[in-house]
Parts: C-alpha cells; sequence; structure tokens
C-alpha cells in the first residue's frame, strides 16, 4: 500500500501535466465527477460540514484498522476537491492521516481553496478528516 | 462586441478614469467587477478625500478647541449636511452618523425594546436581508410582540394583498427593504408606508440597496425610519446613516452610553445630549463621514438620473443577453428592478460558477446572498449575482457572457 506522501506525490505529478488553470479545474471536475458515491443514508445534517457555500457530507468507517472515507457535495469543485483529498487519505491508519500534511494542495496549483475565509469549506473538510483519524484512534486503543 | 455609450450626458470612459481600481488584473485577466451591491468602488476624489483627512487634519471632534479639532468637526457637520440635503431630511439632527445600515436598524430595533410589549405585532417582509430580520427577531423575543412575514411571489415581488390581511390595529412596526438585495426588486413603500400609517403604525425602510440607484426624497415618502451604508454608494466601508423622524428619535432611548450622548454625568444621574449625539456615543467614523459626504458630491455630480438610465440599459442589455444561455433562470426577472442580476444555470452550482468566473477577472456575488429566506423559496442553495454600477460597461457585460458561457460547457 502507497503511503500518503506518495500518494499525494502521484497527485502533484498528475497535475504537473496541465498547462493552465483551465486544464486543471477541467481535471478536477472529471475527478469530482468519479468520487465514490456516499450512501444516501449519509447525506443528512449530521455528516454535514458547515460553513460551506457548496453542502459537504463525509463519512467515515473503520475497515480493520484503515479509515475509508466517502463524501460527497452539491457543488461539482467542491466534489473535485473532495476527491482528491479521499484518494490521499482514504484506506489510511488514523495516525498516518493525522500526521500527514496538506501542503500538496498548494503544490497543485489549487491554493486559493485552502484560505481559511474561503466559503468552500475545504478547510473544515480537512479538520472533519482528522477529526474521524482522532475519534478511531481513541476507539482503537481503548478496546 | 457592443459599443461604448457615448450618450452626451454620460461618459462611461470619462467616469471610469476616476476609478482606480478598475484598471487592476486578477488572474491575470483585467478586472470586471459586478460586485457592486456588496460594495461599490471608490473614485479617486473619495480617495483623496480620505488621504487629506489623514494627512492635514485628523483630530478628534466635538472637544477640541484647537484648531485640528475644530476643522475636523466643521468637515464632519458639514458632510452631515450633504447627507441631509441629498435626502432631503428635515433637519441635520435627524440625519444620524452610523456604522452601517446593521447598525442603523439595530439602534432602532434596541429602542423599541422599550416601546412594545406582549400582543403587538411588527410585520418583516420575505425578500429581507439578514440584517434587516434578526434584530427584529431578537426584539420579538425580549418584547413578546409577534413577527409576521409578508410572503414574496414566484416572480420575486411583495404578496401586497398579503400584507394588508396582516396589517391591524396591533401593527406596530414595518420593517422592509426598499431595494431586495438579492434580486434587485423595487418595493412599493409608498403603499407599504401609508397603509401603515392609516393604522397607526411606524415603517423602517432599508435603503442599503436603493440609495446607489436612486435618490430618496424622505420627507415626501413620510417613512419613520430610513438607513444606508456608504459602501455601497461610493463611500468608504463602516459608516452609514440613520433618519429618524423627530418624534420617534426624541421618544426613543439612546442605543449606546459613553462620551458625545451626555448632557450630564454624576453618579446619581446622567442627562442625556439632544440629537443627533444622544445617539452617537463615543468617537465615531469622522474621515468615513466626511468621506461619505464627498461620495455623495461625486454621484451627484453625475446625477442619479443619469446613474439610473444609464444602468437600466446596462440591465436590459445583460438581461436579454443572458437569457438566450441555455438553461438560464433569471430570478425576479421584473420591470421595476435596479441593476442586479440573480440567476442560475441548470445543473450548475452557483459557487462553481463563481469559482470558474473569478478565474476569468469577473467578480460576482454567488450564494444566499443573506436573504436565506428568499433562496428558500426558490429551494435552491444560492444564485450567482451580478450587479451593476454605473462606471459598468456593456464590454464587461459580453465578458461575462462569454465566461458563463465557458464555465457552462466545463461544468455541465
Ligand atoms: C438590503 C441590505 N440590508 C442591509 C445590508 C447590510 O449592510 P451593512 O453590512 O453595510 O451594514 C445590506 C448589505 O449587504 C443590504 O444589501
Amino acid at each position: 500500500m502507497k503511503s500518503i506522501p506518495e500518494i499525494q506525490q502521484e497527485i502533484v505529478e498528475e497535475f504537473e501535466m496541465f498547462d493552465d488553470w483551465m486544464q486543471r479545474y477541467e481535471y478536477m471536475i472529471e475527478l469530482g465527477k468519479s468520487l465514490p458515491l456516499i450512501d444516501e443514508k449519509y447525506k443528512t445534517d449530521e455528516y454535514i460540514i458547515k460553513g460551506c457555500q457548496s453542502k459537504v457530507w463525509v463519512h467515515a468507517d473503520l475497515n480493520e484498522d484503515k479509515i475509508e472515507f466517502t463524501a460527497d457535495s452539491d457543488a461539482i469543485i467542491t466534489k473535485g476537491i473532495i476527491a482528491i483529498l479521499i484518494r490521499s487519505f482514504s484506506g489510511q491508519p488514523p495516525q498516518e492521516i493525522l500526521d500527514a500534511d496538506t501542503s500538496f494542495i498548494d503544490k497543485i496549483g489549487l491554493k486559493e481553496h485552502l484560505s481559511p475565509t474561503r466559503a468552500n469549506g475545504l478547510v473544515s473538510m480537512i479538520k472533519q478528516i482528522k477529526l474521524y483519524a482522532v475519534a478511531y484512534k481513541a476507539k482503537a486503543e481503548n478496546s | 462586441m457592443a459599443s461604448v455609450d457615448t450618450s452626451l450626458h454620460f461618459d462611461v470612459e470619462k467616469i471610469r478614469a476616476d476609478f482606480p481600481i478598475l484598471k487592476r488584473k486578477v488572474n491575470d485577466k483585467p478586472l470586471v467587477y459586478f460586485d457592486n451591491a456588496a460594495t461599490s468602488q471608490t473614485p479617486q476624489q473619495v480617495i483623496d478625500v480620505i488621504v487629506d483627512y489623514y494627512s492635514r487634519y485628523n483630530a478628534n471632534i466635538h472637544r477640541g478647541v484647537h484648531a485640528l479639532s475644530q476643522e475636523a468637526t466643521d468637515a464632519y457637520e458639514q458632510a452631515r449636511i450633504k447627507i441631509q440635503k441629498h435626502f432631503n431630511i428635515p433637519n441635520a439632527y435627524q440625519t444620524l452618523f452610523t456604522s452601517g445600515t446593521t447598525h442603523g436598524i439595530n439602534m432602532v430595533a434596541s429602542g423599541f425594546a422599550s416601546i412594545l410589549e406582549a400582543g403587538d405585532e411588527v410585520i418583516v417582509s420575505a425578500l429581507e436581508h439578514h440584517s434587516n430580520i434578526v434584530p427584529w427577531q431578537m426584539l420579538c423575543e425580549k418584547t413578546g410582540a409577534q413577527l409576521k412575514v409578508i410572503p414574496m411571489l414566484e416572480n420575486g415581488t411583495l404578496d401586497m394583498q398579503a400584507f394588508d390581511r396582516l396589517l391591524s390595529e396591533k401593527t406596530k412596526l414595518v420593517f422592509v427593504n426598499h431595494v431586495s438585495n438579492a434580486l434587485g426588486t423595487v418595493n412599493p413603500i409608498e403603499e407599504l408606508i401609508s397603509k401603515t400609517h392609516n393604522v397607526g403604525g411606524a415603517v423602517l425602510v432599508d435603503g442599503a440597496q436603493a440609495a446607489p440607484h436612486i435618490k430618496a426624497d424622505l420627507q415626501a415618502l413620510d417613512v419613520d425610519f430610513y438607513v444606508v451604508s456608504a459602501h455601497k454608494m461610493c463611500g468608504p466601508t463602516g459608516v452609514g446613516m440613520l433618519y429618524g423622524k423627530e418624534e420617534w428619535l426624541t421618544k426613543l432611548p439612546p442605543y449606546q452610553g459613553g462620551g458625545e450622548m451626555i448632557d450630564q454625568v454624576t453618579f446619581e444621574k446622567t442627562t442625556y445630549a439632544g440629537l443627533p449625539h444622544k445617539f452617537e456615543a463615543g468617537t465615531p467614523n469622522i474621515c468615513g463621514g466626511i468621506a461619505f459626504g464627498a461620495a455623495l458630491d461625486y454621484m451627484n455630480a453625475i446625477g442619479f438620473d443619469q446613474i439610473a438610465e444609464y444602468e437600466h440599459e446596462l440591465l436590459e442589455y445583460a438581461t436579454s443577453r443572458l437569457k438566450a444561455i441555455d438553461g438560464l433562470r433569471i430570478y425576479g426577472d421584473i420591470p421595476n428592478k435596479t441593476a442586479v442580476i440573480s440567476f442560475n444555470i441548470k445543473g450548475v452550482h452557483p459557487y462553481d460558477m463563481g469559482t470558474i468566473l473569478d478565474k476569468l477577472g469577473i467578480a460576482v456575488r454567488t450564494g444566499h446572498h443573506c436573504a436565506q429566506p428568499i433562496m428558500d423559496f426558490y429551494k435552491i442553495p444560492g444564485t450567482v449575482r451580478a450587479s451593476f454600477a454605473f462606471y459598468n460597461t456593456k464590454d464587461e457585460i459580453d465578458t461575462l457572457i462569454a465566461g458563463v458561457e465557458r464555465a457552462r460547457n466545463m461544468l455541465v
């Protein structure tokens, strides 16, 4: 299994193939469309991430000792960003997720989406992913 | 490409030269600024006034005997008179400086906390900005008064028949915007005011979105309160105006305690200063007030009739071009509106559209525009809102149209 930094490097290399923002966004929209859909039953307010102009739902399951994330959004660009995050974090152990950084988002030319004041909730999304990791780590340690 | 308007009275290229920000590039593209309903841009003439204030006569007002304080006080009070004249307010002391529309509304709402009683009713419209909803909800919680809502119709106007049914002798206050920020609808405030007065109620009109386009004569309107923000009419942020009828301003208690608003202070009892100082505690936004006056001078020199006529031309042009785009819907597409177009394209989230347009250097607003009830009415998460000012051009609208089409091709 590839580590988080390895996957992120792979994503950075994919994005390096594009010369301009249009192509990067088109690719992101493609990724958004191919995002494995979250189970409808998790598309409720309980799983919604607040502070987004677009709605974002994130759900996590522990599979053996790895966390599997599923997510969705009503906006396609937001979905593309989620797809990138999920590809980077899903199927990884909680500790690896907690240790991971997200500076690769910057490297793929999506820096503006990382601003904490941007209303897309990417920052809250990352926070939510990390919170799931904290919760599952605590659960694993207590059981 | 559409040609630039060259009518005798209105030289848009000359006007554009007054706005340094319009020369900016965003994402390597020339800025197309269509978020004027959120905040308008500032002409050099107003920027100069701000620089001059801090360079030459920055001082606290109404207190010093020294020259700078006197100059600052004079300039601030002159600005008040400019605002008074602009809105045809009877007296300067009824022209209160605020930090903006939100502040003005809160001042009135908090004053009414000592006037309203359980069983009283207040009426809000479904087209309001959250600023003109939340303070009244808080007031109702405090006083036990009941909040009633004038519903909206599918075309983005108010259901005036429903309003007639809501009105009764229990109605103490009606608060409604002159122009809706989310849709641009011009509301029939004359009718709302006279009908409310007939049952003995008072009316607050939120003029934030009207003031940049319509020169309101507040005496002719006979409105009880009117509030605006300078930053939507070529002035700086953090300053605005609250007008109130004298009887109301006398009756309402002060909003904040502090310096400036007192007559005598002892630990036993403080007596309040007269108007306007009773409502102007603390050091105000002095420079902002002066610059607000300068902004009105600037707009009046161009002329509000000319502005309205030109903006209407932009609105009609943009409306007809947008409507030609497949799957595009305009919300509130009615004749009587200001130069605001709220739209969506079928299958496209407004956030996605706004993101792509930003990449193209086009600034629009996306989301619920602080008017969630309108979005709930249409069952949409939000809209894309392009709002025009008198310094925009048809060429810029062409850029928007090309941008919307490009975004649509990417997103659908
Ligand atoms: C209709 C309306 N009311 C109130 C406000 C709030 O104005 P401010 O933020 O300047 O207080 C706005 C601004 O967006 C508005 O459009």
